[in-house]
């Protein structure tokens, strides 16, 4: 189902109140947060919301008229499932906007627990047809889906065309390379995964150790890159290493980079797209403050006047100053890989 | 239905479980496949499951082939199951699925909630280890769509396994992938191609020269994971050969072994012997180690990373 509107939602991240008030006094239309714990994909120290600073970041935004999210979006086991069932019962009674959940049966309470709370698909849900939409739609009554990063533009075209629900896209952000939802490497790893734990590469399991051959990062004593003294070394994503294969030794699976589709606006618009989600909880105020503000821009010039919208160069450099490993890439809406 | 205690907890008998051979996740030729399948066809074996799950680049075996092969199966007295591609992406790879769900000879094994939809209420289904089922309320809400048997997904403990059939519907079997190269991860992207400096679109199939998929190791040579396509793999080879008696009690219904391009054959009677009290645990633990392409790990099961390989002398003990 298209968005009809022709507006899309822009959907900021909040780790923390600041972030939160900064998105909404910005222009988000909606703002996304998580829980203390793992029931939510970025389970990092010091993030996200307690009791009362959600109270609190709910009560800020509604007043200013943006909506409020709580993702809700890892995959609860047995021994774990009552903090999964009580953080819906919990933002069920603050009163957020809508959930984003990933798992069967969280949903499954929720939608009878809670009838009237809308509730999203999370990217963690891995949907990339209509067909998967379809499935949470028709059991649960979700409202919206959010497809994996991984869906070229064409593709996101036809699910949103036959979507039963309106569909969220990601526009920028930390890219991830794998399915959502369907990646391993962490745990495999660490024991810890995005789904199980609500991180990828957890900070716990990280070493660094400057060698003669150049600083070494490590995962659980694996190691994942090595970066010679004249190299920025980033952050030990497993995915984002530098391995061997048959004595090549390359980013094997992904660059560093970051996504930004901003120059896809009107097209994304244009395929009834009903939101478009920025990445980064656990990034700072800063980054959210200056990512809203261009997308804010963004979206409200190709509103105006979408055949002759272009990103602005000021837009983009103001992006690229806060985009991780400084370089940004279409992902793969566009796919030059492809 | 199985006796309820005042607790409410299913009491479980201990029982042999059925072995499978799941799909094979690499691209081989056909000659290959089908001499493969002749043998596995001869094996005691009970289920296989057919098709391809990774890359629906990779055709060259057409439907009537694997059906061919699956009568074949079927005459030997093996249960064939068709599986079905775990990334849908392109509206072709949709249409192809909904042909296959279409067939009412054999149970379909569901590997994206797409084909859980497109059989939901319809006819009766299997869910594949990148289903995620990670609690007993999804397992019961998925029975209720028709599903019959489900693969425990791989990054989960047995502590989670037993905590969930404590409160599994009566009618679906719990199905463990006990034996193989652990599948991790899937991409949009090949890295096959990648790997060779081409275009996906034109990846040439190329996937087909490595027959247990692409070797990635650290960069000081540990062998770390296996590039196959878009899908990632572990390099080692998840082996839960010493934790059948655990399993048995525990009320796991079938055991599920990955094929791998050499002696699977051999890994699935080593799987049988052990299974039937012919051979003892901790000789079929150095063979089936010796016959992993790199080395074996068990950490998923035990609790703690899947590639930690943790010690079995206890459990070896307590099973002679």
């Amino acid at each position: 189902m298209s968005n009809t509107n022709n507006t899309m939602e822009l959907v900021c991240p909040a780790g923390n109140l600041p972030s939160l008030k900064i998105a909404v006094d910005n222009g988000a239309d909606a703002v996304y947060m998580g829980f203390k714990d793992d029931t939510n994909a970025r389970h990092f120290a010091g993030l996200n919301f307690n009791d009362k600073r959600a109270r609190e970041g709910i009560a800020y935004a509604h007043q200013r008229g943006s909506k409020m999210f709580l993702a809700i979006n890892t995959y609860p086991q047995p021994s774990g499932w009552q903090r999964w069932q009580d953080a819906v019962d919990h933002a069920a009674e603050l009163g957020v906007d809508a959930l984003i959940l990933a798992d069967i049966g969280v949903m499954d309470y929720a939608a009878e627990r809670w009838p009237d709370l809308r509730l999203h698909l999370s990217v963690q849900g891995s949907a990339t047809s209509q067909e998967s939409i379809e499935f949470y739609h028709r059991n649960f009554g979700i409202k919206r889906a959010v497809v994996p990063r991984v869906l070229s533009l064409k593709q996101i075209k036809t699910v949103a065309e036959n979507s039963p629900v309106p569909i969220e896209v990601f526009g920028f952000g930390s890219l991830c390379v794998m399915v959502e939802g369907r990646c391993l490497l962490s745990s495999y790893v660490t024991g810890q995964s995005p789904n199980t734990f609500g991180a990828c590469s957890p900070a716990s399991a990280v070493q660094w150790k400057d060698t003669e051959a150049g600083l070494e990062t490590r995962l659980n004593n694996v190691l994942i890159d090595c970066h010679a003294k004249d190299e920025s070394a980033g952050y030990p994503t497993l995915c984002k290493g530098r391995f061997n294969v048959n004595k090549n030794t390359y980013h094997a699976m992904e660059e560093p980079t970051s996504l930004n589709t901003m120059a896809l606006i009107p097209e994304l618009q244009k395929a009834g797209v009903a939101a478009i989600k920025i990445e980064g909880r656990q990034r700072s105020p800063a980054y959210v403050e200056q990512v809203t503000k261009v997308w804010r821009a963004a979206l409200d010039s190709a509103q105006q006047d979408p055949d002759n919208y272009q990103p602005k160069a000021e837009w983009l450099q103001a992006l690229e100053k806060v985009s991780e490993g400084s370089q940004t890439t279409l992902g793969a809406y566009h796919r030059p890989w492809q | 239905m199985a006796p309820i205690t005042a607790r409410g907890n299913k009491i479980m008998t201990t029982h042999t479980p059925k072995l499978s051979l799941g799909p094979i996740l690499y691209y081989w030729d056909r000659e290959t496949l089908f001499d493969f399948y002749e043998k596995v066809a001869e094996t005691d074996i009970d289920i296989v499951y057919l098709g391809e799950t990774v890359c629906s680049k990779r055709r060259i075996m057409r439907d009537k082939d694997w059906l061919e092969i699956a009568i074949k199966l079927k005459n030997s007295g093996k249960e064939v199951v068709l599986s079905t591609l775990t990334l849908i992406e392109a509206n072709s790879e949709l249409g192809k699925l909904k042909s296959i769900c279409k067939n009412e000879e054999y149970t379909i094994e569901a590997n994206d909630m797409a084909a859980v939809n497109l059989l939901s209420g319809k006819q009766t289904f299997v869910t594949g280890p990148a289903i995620n089922i990670y609690n007993a309320r999804t397992l019961n809400m998925l029975s209720k769509q028709g599903l019959r048997r489900w693969v425990f997904p791989v990054e989960l403990s047995r502590e989670t396994l037993t905590d969930i059939l404590e409160q599994r519907p009566d009618n679906v079997e719990t199905e463990v992938f006990v034996y193989g190269r652990l599948p991790l991860a899937f991409s949009a992207r090949c890295f096959t191609a990648r790997y060779h400096n081409l275009q996906k679109d034109d990846c040439q199939l190329r996937c087909i020269e490595d027959p247990d998929g692409l070797l990635m190791s650290t960069r000081e040579e540990d062998p770390f994971l296996v590039i196959n396509g878009i899908q990632t793999q572990s390099a080692k080879s998840c082996n839960l050969i010493a934790d059948l008696d655990d399993m048995k009690k525990m009320g796991v219904d079938i055991l599920r072994i990955s094929p791998q391009s050499k002696d699977t054959i051999d890994i699935i009677n080593i799987y049988h012997d052990c299974l039937h009290g012919k051979k003892p645990i901790h000789e079929a633990s150095s063979e089936l180690e010796a016959l992993s392409p790199t080395s074996t790990c068990n950490g998923y099961w035990h609790g703690g990373a899947g590639m930690e390989s943790v010690n079995q002398h206890l459990n070896e003990k307590s099973v002679e």
